[in-house]
């Protein structure tokens, strides 16, 4: 059997098992990390690496202010824990941008102010990134549905939709 | 003091336009950083532990042996332990704290509510204090508590000390009981305003920086200033020794007003261990921070036959904390939103073994206007009156309460915009009315009222030699777009190209700014950020007219315009000097101003000052199901002057969604066996997403006041929600003849019969 | 979160190997519930057995079926080529559930196992027999609006959370599962458990099997079908009540009929005699209304969730209306069909 073991070390007085070796992608950058088994991608990217961008607003999948994408799927951070994601590539909003130009969907949000505090923006705009891919909204309906999981409290969705709309149009991903 | 005409206006390049924000591209980037977002060297992190499912009594026993023994965790704190520093001041009260003695964490073994902080685990990693904090075992010994508002009711009394800035009730005129005996058309009713949590989507934290015994806070906090005169209040320390920042702050809605506890254990924490800490509070235990409190309210309305308001008697029961008396208005609105002679009002609070309280997005009137707005519903139909005629037909001219004016008031054309844009005329009037499908249609609409202020506010302006100008003042963005506008109206002030602007606000070591709150901000801030400007424009200008062969000799400040970075004669654009010339003449490499604006005294005495919406709903209720939907709404806003048509429709919709939520879903539970609100996570408590909002047009009317602030703003932070949720309730009415009085309207409340919305509401809440 | 150690098997019996030999260990994939409930310290293994890289990731024919591996995540499940032509009620039950980054992460298996959204279940500070076993309901009493109107007992009134398991009742699917004594099949109805007076039970899953497939029959339900969720809120919100129905229709009567419940009981809930009180019956409302009063006729309230007993009758005909009808509910659009 090949598996990754980590040695609870019983003997070591606090029963804490040591890091686990991982390789994860990072917004195309390899990087060799040693992560406890309980640390979140969340945690990892915001706490160690200094990845802020990806917010926790509720630590339990319950917002999608986490929201970034491992293998270009659209997942809660806070609810993957980084020991799992062991050669997975993840991109998270500081990732979006290519050679200083803003992705078509973050220059959307700007246009039609489709935030307002900010906090949740990361997490929306990694959605909406996510969302484009998946290519299954077409109608308005469709993107409400598809955005709701994430939580905005200052109530732009409207200006969300619209965003999104103007990038699907766009690339020729909807209608 | 108002700005009069002996300063030519500025030109209006930005201010009026819809501006991207400046601060757009950081936000949408991941670049904005937020409280717990700071680096620093060696920094420790900070769990709270919360106390349990009780909301009176005492700690017995606390053991946090486990915890300290776990490997990482540095220090855990209690209130048997915490550092008694003798300058610990446990009376010191914030600046909108009510009457009270406000709480402090750790203070002793009492416990006053369910959830409050009972322990502090400081540890090298987050996740360690986490879980060493899950390993502190407590004892409590329960004491009787009281946390159900309807029970408590009959406990109900008028507060004995006035909260500041609160205008308690008017005194009653006329005789609103004959009144209300002789109305030909009377409608009586009682309803029911849920408690709410803020819950912005950024949790409360603080990332208190040591150095050498000076702090260096991040808190998360709707205007730095608080947080520094907290912390050297209560832990006596020395102004030049604590700096605040907080540049952005994840949505707050009222409940950054005040420092939280956060901060408190933080500060201690760094101050006892001499290390930078960061507490961050989870997303449950910002259920055990402020909270709109739950309302009962009681109106009782009499009209003549042609609809002519004749009474009004409007009285309320809202929720308090045992150690604080919270207050908000809620019933003046009845006084001064219509004409009435005989009115009468009483505001009450019940002490509840909860959290105290606090303002939440338009406190208040949130709460009161719904009351207010739904009566006067209800009128309309007894009397057989469309609602939209009968406001007009009722129409305040002035504010009863005080006998003034308005400072400008263009509700009537809010009433009219709106509703041509809804296209109001073609409701029926009936219940039930209007249908397609399986879904009943139903429009109901509503007034919105909300104050206009502006406060003492102190800006400076610097320009720089390679043309830079920069705007500085302590307020904060809290989302509503401060810093785009303060660019805005310093380009436009100085003449200068947006990009050149740079802002400066959310730190306390800039010109003081007060709290961000009240829909107070862009007059205030704003105000003073031009009256900066117009100081740098007078020195530039003397600097210039005395240059030697100065094209602008003899001439004088009124006369010159600021454009493209030039000083030039009003009518005689030839004459004209070149800004960055004078600064290279001077040898200056930056010329600074520094302003104070204020309200104006006399505006303030003699007028008063409202800013007004018309809200139009449409919802769709399935006959059967009860499932709404709110599938349209139109806000027809008068707000004065509108500094940024993108930043000023997002302050309305967050508004109207907010009132979306008001109105279908937002409730927190409380078990009254254990004191505790229940639904403590935001799985649980439901705030409106995507697929519940579909179409809302804002309206700006266009109106025009020059007493609120020097730059005719009157504010919009809060308008957007007051009304919304009676609109729509008044909807679900038309839509299905149900009058449900109970906030929020879930589809139990319409699947019951009959109109026994309050007491069926109350049982619950109560 | 507690402290626990970490171990990746790649393969099935390695993994059972695993779990049977620690009692405080539990399988890890999607992660979406363990880890929140992690989180709240209501779960605390010892050690966390990473089943992501097993072999349970295809969707087969199985004689005329199909057998959908556990690891299959929701998202894919529901966007299935197959799954949507062939068994839509599923489809649409899943896109019903949760939002689309937790359906990305969530499994097939994991769907099965996630536990109630009792606010009490939830929090350690108060009383919950599920939980702590003998410490007593607190929902009996309590805040309850989201509680079992079915198959409660006195020591709890908890509800199954899951959307997609609604239509797994109705399909009749089977659950096949591995334990150290080789595999067995669990039929759907047979997975889940009522709460008794064990409710720290949820199902009939022995503590050293890992689920390997859930497996659906032949019959496929492709064109009369809905399922019609109702919640507090339009998206992103766990079911009040809802429904999956299912009916086979031969000259306007109805040869064959599933009716599921979610929302309701601690396991999706099913009730043959309301199936078959509607075979041979004409597609109408009649039928309809006493199908849901056999389907509601044990059903009590328990204060704050009485509503959902009415709510519930109305849902189901509803939802036979519009499987009757061949108008299923759409998850995007809000307007009840």
């Amino acid at each position: 059997m090949q598996a990754t073991e980590t040695d609870p070390r019983p003997g070591n007085g606090t029963g804490e098992p040591g890091p686990i070796p991982v390789v994860l992608t990072i917004n195309g950058t390899e990087r060799r990390l040693e992560v406890e088994p309980w640390t979140t991608l969340l945690d990892l990217l915001r706490e160690r690496l200094d990845l802020t961008g990806s917010k926790k607003g509720c630590d339990h999948g319950q917002c999608g202010a986490c929201t970034v994408l491992v293998d270009d799927r659209r997942v809660n951070a806070c609810l993957t824990l980084a020991v799992m994601l062991d050669g997975a590539s993840v991109t998270t909003v500081e990732g979006l941008a290519q050679d200083g130009q803003l992705h078509p969907v973050q220059d959307a949000f700007v246009e039609h102010d489709a935030f307002q505090c900010g906090y949740c923006t990361p997490g929306q705009i990694c959605s909406a990134v996510g969302l484009l891919k998946e290519g299954r909204a077409r109608s308005d309906d469709e993107i409400r549905e598809l955005m709701s999981g994430n939580l905005c409290r200052c109530g732009a969705y409207v200006n969300i939709v619209a965003a999104v709309r103007q990038v699907m149009d766009g690339t020729g991903a909807g209608r | 003091m108002v700005q009069t005409s002996t300063a030519p206006l500025p030109s209006r390049a930005y201010v009026g336009t819809g501006q991207r924000r400046i601060d757009g591209v950081s936000k949408v980037t991941g670049q904005a950083r937020y409280a717990a977002e700071f680096p620093a060297d060696g920094l420790l992190y900070g769990h709270v532990v919360s106390g349990g499912a009780l909301a009176n009594g005492m700690i017995e026993r606390i053991d946090a042996s486990a915890a300290e023994a776990a490997e990482g965790v540095v220090r855990v704190y209690t209130h048997e332990n915490r550092p008694r520093q003798p300058w610990f001041d446990s009376t010191y009260q914030d600046q909108v704290a009510p009457p009270g003695i406000p709480f402090r964490p750790l203070k002793d073994a009492k416990i006053v509510y369910s959830g409050q902080p009972v322990a502090l685990v400081v540890a090298r990693s987050l996740e360690v204090a986490a879980y060493a904090a899950s390993l502190i075992e407590i004892t409590y010994r329960e004491e009787p508590f009281r946390t159900d508002l309807a029970a408590e009711q009959s406990n109900a009394y008028v507060p004995p000390e006035k909260r500041a800035g609160i205008e308690p009730p008017p005194p009653d005129r006329g005789d609103v009981d004959r009144a209300l005996a002789e109305a030909p058309v009377k409608v009586e009713a009682s309803y029911f305003v849920a408690a709410e949590h803020h819950n912005p989507m950024e949790t409360h934290a603080s990332t208190v920086v040591w150095n050498d015994g000076k702090l260096t806070v991040y808190d998360k906090i709707q205007g730095v200033v608080a947080s520094k005169e907290y912390l050297t209040e209560v832990f006596g320390l020395i102004a030049d020794d604590v700096q605040v920042i907080s540049p952005f702050v994840g949505g707050a809605f009222g409940v950054g007003l005040r420092p939280q506890y956060q901060l408190f254990l933080a500060t201690m924490a760094a101050l006892d261990l001499q290390r930078s800490v960061r507490v961050t509070l989870t997303r449950d235990q910002m259920f055990t921070l402020t909270y709109r409190p739950h309302t009962i309210q009681h109106l009782a309305l009499g009209a003549d036959r042609d609809g002519r308001l004749t009474a009004i008697r409007h009285e309320a029961v809202a929720a308090t904390s045992t150690f604080e008396d919270y207050q908000e208005v809620v019933v003046n609105w009845s006084g001064l939103g219509y004409r009435c002679p005989n009115v009468a009002f009483d505001y009450k609070l019940a002490k509840l073994h909860t959290y105290t309280p606090s303002d939440m997005r338009a406190p208040g009137a949130a709460t009161g206007v719904y009351g207010l707005e739904c009566a006067m519903d209800e009128l309309a139909h007894a009397a057989g009156i469309d609602p939209l005629e009968l406001r007009l037909k009722n129409y305040a001219e002035e504010d009863a309460n005080t006998g003034n004016p308005f400072t400008s008031k263009q509700l009537r054309e809010c009433y009219r915009q709106g509703a041509e844009r809804f296209g109001w005329s073609r409701r029926s009037a009936a219940p039930r009315s209007m249908r397609e499908g399986r879904e009943l249609i139903g429009w109901g609409m509503a007034t919105g009222f909300w104050e206009a202020s502006m406060q003492q506010t102190s800006a400076r302006a610097i320009l720089s030699a390679d043309g830079r100008l920069e705007v500085a003042t302590a307020t904060a963005d809290i989302g509503t777009g401060t810093y785009t506008i303060l660019a805005q109206i310093a380009a436009d002030a100085m003449g200068v190209p947006i990009e050149q602007v740079d802002v400066k606000i959310g730190d306390s070591s800039l010109p003081a700014s007060p709290l961000e709150g009240g829909s107070w901000t862009a007059a205030s801030a704003g105000s003073a950020v031009e009256k900066a400007c117009f100081g740098l424009r007078e020195q530039l200008f003397h600097h210039a007219r005395a240059m030697e062969g100065s094209p602008l000799a003899n001439e004088v400040l009124e006369r010159i315009t600021f454009a493209g970075g030039r000083m030039a004669v009003a009518n005689d654009p030839s004459r004209s000097v070149v800004v960055a010339d004078v600064m290279a003449a001077l040898g200056l490499e930056k010329l600074a101003a520094e302003e104070t604006a204020k309200p104006d005294q006399d505006a303030q005495e003699n007028y008063s000052a409202y800013t007004h919406a018309a809200i139009f709903a449409e919802v769709r209720v399935d006959e059967e199901l009860n499932v709404v939907r709110v599938t349209r709404i139109v806000n027809a806003v008068a707000a004065g002057r509108i500094l940024n048509l993108k930043t000023a429709r997002s302050q309305i919709l967050g508004g109207v969604v907010f009132g979306i939520g008001m109105a279908l879903e937002e409730q927190s539970e409380l078990d009254h066996r254990f004191g505790r609100f229940m639904n403590h996570n935001i799985a649980e408590y439901h705030i409106p997403v995507n697929a519940d909002v579909r179409d809302i047009d804002v309206i700006f009317v266009e109106e025009h006041d020059d007493k609120v602030s020097p730059i005719g703003v009157k504010g919009l932070g809060e308008i957007g929600i007051v009304g919304t949720a009676a609109a729509i309730a008044n909807a679900i009415f038309h839509a299905t003849g149900k009058r449900v009085r109970d906030l929020p309207i879930t589809p139990d409340k319409l699947l019951r019969d009959g109109d026994d919305g309050v007491s069926s509401g109350m049982a619950r809440a109560g | 979160m507690n402290r626990f150690s970490y171990v990746r098997p790649d393969a099935v019996a390695a993994a059972v190997r695993e779990r049977a030999s620690d009692p405080g260990a539990r399988f890890i994939a999607g992660g979406t519930n363990l880890l929140d409930l992690m989180k709240y310290d209501v779960e605390a293994p010892s050690r966390l057995i990473d089943i992501t890289r097993l072999p349970l990731r295809d969707i087969q024919e199985l004689d005329g079926g199909l057998r959908i591996g556990a690891l299959v995540p929701n998202s894919d499940l529901a966007y299935d080529r197959r799954i949507e032509e062939r068994y839509p009620l599923l489809a649409s039950a899943i896109l019903a559930g949760a939002s689309p980054q937790l359906r990305n992460m969530a499994t097939t298996g994991g769907n099965l196992l996630q536990r109630t959204r009792c606010v009490y279940f939830y929090d350690t500070a108060t009383p919950c027999n599920k939980r702590t076993p003998g410490s007593g309901c607190s929902a009996i009493g309590g805040i309850n609006r989201q509680h079992a109107i079915l198959g409660a007992s006195e020591h709890c009134i908890a509800t199954n959370p899951s959307d997609m398991g609604v239509a797994l009742a109705a399909l009749r699917a089977s659950v096949r599962v591995a334990g150290p004594d080789g595999e067995r099949t669990i039929p759907f109805s047979e997975f889940h458990r009522l709460p008794g007076d064990e409710p720290q039970r949820d199902n009939n899953l022995a503590a050293d099997e890992l689920i390997l497939s859930v497996d659906l029959p032949a019959e496929h339900f492709a064109i009369n079908y809905t399922y019609l969720k109702l919640r507090e809120r339009l998206s992103y919100a766990f079911a009040l009540v809802s429904v999956a129905a299912a009916l086979r229709l031969e000259d306007g009567k109805i040869a064959e009929a599933r009716l599921a419940l979610g929302g309701v009981a601690h396991k999706p809930w099913r009730d043959e005699a309301a199936e078959e009180l509607l075979r041979g019956q004409p597609a109408e409302r009649a039928s309809f209304e006493q199908a849901a009063g056999q389907i509601l006729s044990g059903a009590r309230g328990f204060g704050e969730n009485d509503f959902k007993i009415e709510l519930a009758r109305r849902a189901v005909v509803r939802a036979l209306e519009q499987a009757a009808a061949g108008t299923p509910q759409s998850q995007s659009d809000k307007r009840v069909q």
